[in-house]
């Protein structure tokens, strides 16, 4: 078949499908168009897109001109976006992950979640420890300026926890989203160098925040200190963690690909790396809404903060053990 | 071909062609969408500044959700590409050349962390220069491509003339040849058309200059079936 016959015959449908493009795609914009008479009915859509796409395979195959090919080849991608597009019920989908499908993920990676445990805790408990009985090794570790200024955060004399008295709550809810998750976000991320940025990450977490736990007890503001980070250290130290651990998801991809190549691993270990990342981001919100609004009060006594922050562990570690086990997938 | 096209099959047994997009748009296109990010962070550290520390709660915000989510939001919800990206016609797509879906967009916007190390995307670029697609390291893990959304029609059609049959038979790479030509005609010029058509002596003969293009003109209009 010559060409102008291939495109007089065919040129009709074409543009049917292409105004049938053009109102869907306005469609997704919230800006409906209304339908004429003679308008291709969406039941008959999938037929017409295979159309074109056998169009565009013959015209191909019969070296039609090449403003034709492109013609079709650009009606053909646009069907293509939007039969393939991205659908479905995103609400239910966001609550099933939360009530199962997070703690679920977190079970199936422990090796990597214990790993990352071990890297974040181990160096924290340490120094905390150490710090105790050799309060001086600190000032290898932070600089005098940084130790004063903590001293004065959680100061016993304080109206309020970890904070100068001048700041705001909401000012450091925003400040805490910003530099916890973006903390959180490049433990994860570096973790594409082999593991070796989450591990850094995590270590040097673990440093420097046993570090100061451990400066701060041994020069007697425990009380203030341990009152403030009680409430959310269940929510903000778990997520750190779970950001390593997706980080040395995909590290332990390149490093370890098994039978794939280490792209293609890659790409299979971004997916449930990133699920964990959007458990962990979820993990640092509550965190800074606790850490803003509940931490600093100096309204309750010690040991309620105390009591609150062994709840919120108990609810935390009860979350990841047992959530999503009793329901069928 | 020495085009930077992706081809991508469908299950309805078709190729479709994609352009990639090279390192310098997508740096431009990153400009733009900083640009747009300063300016805005700008105006509302203005607004949001006499509000005292409550308003700087909401400007810590606002730059988290700027610099961290909105990307990947833009990638999912507004057509896959970012402001930067619609300005220079860039769409961000899996692949398997299926829009881009929240998964991949946060991977690939959560890994810029690493491919701006260890100053101004050096990771990120040689990434892009040491494989095929121009993935940073980002669109390696996430699995997606960047490429140039389709432009309009180029708008030239073989121009009519009297169809007349080639004196020899064509093969289809000639005919297709012959077509490309004829329809490129409009964009050259006379002169470079006449040395271009004067070139297959076998369908041209002697002709020379105009004689030439317009011989071979009415060859493709025979050639597409014109009658």
């Amino acid at each position: 078949m010559r060409q102008a016959i291939f495109e007089t015959r065919y040129g009709p449908d074409w543009r049917r499908f292409e105004a049938w493009l053009d109102r869907h795609e306005k469609l997704a914009r919230r800006d409906p168009a209304q339908p004429d008479a003679d308008a291709l009915p969406d039941a008959e859509v999938p037929r017409a897109y295979r159309h074109v796409c056998q169009h565009l395979a013959l015209a191909r195959d019969r070296e039609y001109s090449p403003d034709i090919v492109d013609r079709l080849n650009r009606l053909a991608l646009r069907g293509h976006h939007l039969l393939y597009g991205a659908r479905g019920s995103r609400g239910v989908r966001a609550l099933e992950f939360l009530v199962a499908g997070f703690p679920r993920l977190v079970r199936a990676e422990r090796a990597l979640v214990i790993a990352a445990a071990c890297l974040f805790f181990g160096p924290l408990i340490l120094l905390l420890a150490a710090l105790q009985s050799y309060p001086d090794f600190v000032y290898y570790l932070m600089p005098p300026e940084a130790l004063a200024q903590f001293q004065e955060m959680y100061n016993p004399g304080n109206k309020r926890h970890g904070m100068r008295d001048a700041d705001d709550n909401v000012a450091m809810f925003g400040f805490y989203i910003w530099n916890n998750v973006k903390i959180g976000f490049q433990t994860f991320a570096s973790g594409i160098a082999f593991g070796l940025g989450s591990i850094f990450y995590l270590v040097s977490n673990g440093v420097l925040i046993g570090a100061t736990a451990g400066y701060i007890t041994q020069v007697g503001y425990g009380t203030p200190f341990w009152s403030f980070v009680s409430g959310h250290s269940a929510m903000e130290l778990v997520a750190i963690v779970i950001s390593g651990a997706a980080g040395l998801r995909l590290g332990g991809a390149l490093v370890a690909p098994g039978q794939r190549s280490r792209k293609a691993a890659l790409v299979a270990a971004a997916q449930p790396a990133v699920r964990l990342m959007y458990g962990a981001a979820g993990m640092f919100l509550i965190a800074a809404f606790i850490e803003a609004f509940w931490s600093p009060l100096t309204a309750f006594p010690p040991l309620t903060k105390y009591g609150v922050g062994a709840i919120l562990w108990g609810v935390v570690l009860g979350y990841f053990l047992f959530g999503g086990r009793g329901r069928a997938a | 071909m020495l085009d930077t096209a992706r081809r991508i099959a469908t299950p309805e047994g078709i190729e479709l062609a994609l352009r990639l997009a090279g390192p310098i748009p997508r740096a431009l296109a990153w400009v733009v969408d900083f640009l747009l990010r300063l300016a805005i962070l700008g105006l509302l550290a203005m607004v949001l500044g006499a509000l005292g520390g409550f308003g700087k709660g909401l400007f810590f915000l606002a730059w988290f959700f700027l610099e961290w989510l909105f990307p990947a939001w833009c990638e999912v919800n507004w057509g896959g590409a970012t402001p930067g990206k619609k300005a220079l016609n860039l769409i961000v797509l899996h692949d398997d050349g299926t829009p881009v879906r929240w998964p991949a967009a946060l991977a690939r916007n959560l890994l810029r962390a690493v491919d701006f190390l260890p100053l101004f995307y050096c990771f990120g670029l040689a990434a892009m220069l040491m494989n095929r697609e121009f993935k940073r390291l980002g669109d390696l893990a996430a699995g997606t491509i960047v490429v140039y959304t389709e432009h309009k029609p180029r708008g030239f059609a073989i121009p009519a003339a009297p169809p007349l049959a080639p004196p020899v038979a064509l093969t289809l790479a000639e005919q297709r040849a012959i077509l490309d030509f004829a329809e490129r005609t409009p964009g050259l010029t006379e002169e470079r058309a006449a040395e271009l058509a004067s070139i297959p002596h076998g369908l041209v003969g002697s002709l020379e200059g105009r004689a030439a293009t317009e011989r071979l003109v009415r060859i493709a209009n025979f050639l597409v079936g014109r009658r």
